[in-house]
């Protein structure tokens, strides 16, 4: 295992290699649409898979602390933040696809489909807040809100349960995948009770 | 995939097709997975022929119809349809095949016969959906649709034997598929292996994952949404590249109102969806 020393000297290429890594799915979508591979309209498949990254990099984002914690390795925490902005980015090309390749950028459309669609307000609002711990996430941002700063990322949490609502409401059948997405997400939450508890916590003043 | 005789389409209409390639590769056919592209990918081991369909319940002469039969022998036409499915996509494609009144002239119905039944082929070795919950989207199989007895005798509903001038490939519906164009794609059923004439109103797959989201009837109705997502307007697949937007309006009944509005003057289509 990767010594603490090594994850802190070679900070840099750490963090190189895992923006290739994140970006590979957007490079895998590119190439999937021109080679034809994702069929004579990957417009679903797109929104599809945008989602599922977002959700994937979600769970990799809340299992770097236990991680750490578990093998005595603080220096993970360090990437929790460049992990945790990849779910954004997914997440809006998500949004994006769907605005642009599906409704045609129809924004009557796009706002009926919201007042309308709870599985849609409730992915909006997944969308809200991880664009507010976007904004909040730069080191003077977060000096700035000081302990307002937790409150407001604790809505990591909700995100496990939002994330695979909006999910599962939006199928047409079947509930396996979103399943097992929630209860991953869930159980790692789960590892965090005491912070969780704290978050909760933090409402009551 | 082999190509077929047939008499074209007297006046085609003026929606440009979809292209083959697109229609080929973008198709909800469960039994070989939920992805788009499944269908394509999952059934180059699927064997359409032989084939046989049997026609049952209440008819004064039951029969089983041997496809090879009906591909040597019937004089088939071309329809341009347009196809729009209940996720608000659509399509424009050429079926080639015999009005299913055609097909089903020599069973004559039983005075009590109100609906048909239909079933896609349950074998679960040339269907990996079927075998596989998961692959399958959860679905019990076989797939189940049914029509009442005058939209099955209607002029436009027709039965598939082919598209663009050949067989229909496996994605498709391989041999023989229901085309309903009035209706959401779904009740256009695929790989059919047995029609019952029958009394009652028939259990049909998707009313009975959702009944609350898709009803016996889905007739195309821009002014009855579905509870997750608008049916007023459609993403029609045509040959604009993936960034090629082209959302249209979705028509009452699909633009066929004129030829199927009178069979639902009686009947509440919000209730009745």
């Amino acid at each position: 295992m990767l010594s603490n020393a090594f994850l802190h000297r070679h900070s840099l290429w750490i963090r190189i290699t895992l923006h290739w890594a994140l970006l590979l799915p957007l490079v895998v979508s590119v190439f999937a649409i021109i080679s034809s591979a994702w069929g004579g309209d990957p417009v679903q498949q797109l929104i599809h898979f945008y989602a599922n990254w977002a959700l994937n990099i979600l769970v990799l984002c809340l299992v770097l602390a236990p991680l750490s914690r578990r093998f005595k390795r603080p220096a993970l925490i360090a990437y929790r933040r460049l992990v945790g902005l990849y779910v954004a980015f997914y997440a809006f090309l998500h949004i994006l696809a769907y605005l642009v390749l599906d409704l045609g950028l129809d924004w009557a459309l796009a706002f009926e489909e919201l007042v309308k669609r709870p599985y849609i307000l409730v992915g909006a609002l997944a969308f809200l807040i991880l664009l507010a711990l976007t904004l909040s996430s730069p080191q003077l941002v977060r000096r700035k809100m000081k302990r307002s700063w937790l409150k407001l990322h604790g809505f990591i949490y909700a995100l496990s349960l939002l994330l695979p609502l909006h999910f599962w409401w939006s199928l047409k059948s079947g509930y396996i995948e979103p399943l097992v997405y929630l209860l991953i997400l869930l159980g790692l939450v789960g590892l965090r009770t005491r912070q969780f508890k704290a978050w909760i916590g933090s409402f009551r003043s | 995939v082999m190509p077929l005789k047939f008499k074209p389409h007297g006046n085609p209409p003026s929606d440009s097709l979809t292209p083959e390639s697109k229609a080929t590769t973008h198709n909800n056919f469960y039994e070989f997975g939920t992805g788009k592209n499944d269908p394509a990918n999952n059934s180059s081991h699927f064997q359409p022929l032989p084939w046989q369909l049997k026609v049952d319940g209440l008819v004064e002469n039951e029969v089983t119809i041997d496809v090879e039969k009906i591909l040597a022998m019937a004089a088939f036409e071309e329809r341009i349809y347009r196809l729009r499915c209940v996720e608000a996509w659509s399509m424009v494609i050429p079926w080639v095949g015999l009005t299913l009144k055609q097909l089903l002239k020599d069973v004559k119905p039983l005075s009590g016969a109100k609906y048909l039944a239909f079933e896609t082929l349950y074998d679960p070795e040339q269907f990996p959906g079927q075998e596989n919950r998961r692959l399958g989207g959860g679905i019990d199989y076989p797939y189940r649709e049914g029509l009442r007895l005058d939209e099955a005798y209607n002029d436009l509903t027709f039965m598939a034997f082919g598209m663009y001038g050949k067989t229909l490939p496996a994605q498709n519906g391989a041999p023989l598929r229901l085309v309903v164009p009035w209706k959401y794609g779904f009740k256009s059923i695929k790989s059919i292996s047995r029609i019952t004439f029958t009394d009652q109103m028939p259990q049909t797959t998707w009313n009975m994952l959702g009944p609350s989201e898709y009803g016996f009837y889905a007739n195309v109705n821009p002014g009855v949404d579905h509870p997750r997502w608008t049916q007023k307007t459609e993403r029609r697949i045509d040959d604009a590249g993936i960034l090629g937007r082209t959302r249209i309006d979705t028509l009452m009944f699909n633009g066929y109102s004129e030829q199927v509005a009178s069979m639902y003057k009686d009947l509440d289509l919000t209730r009745y969806y």
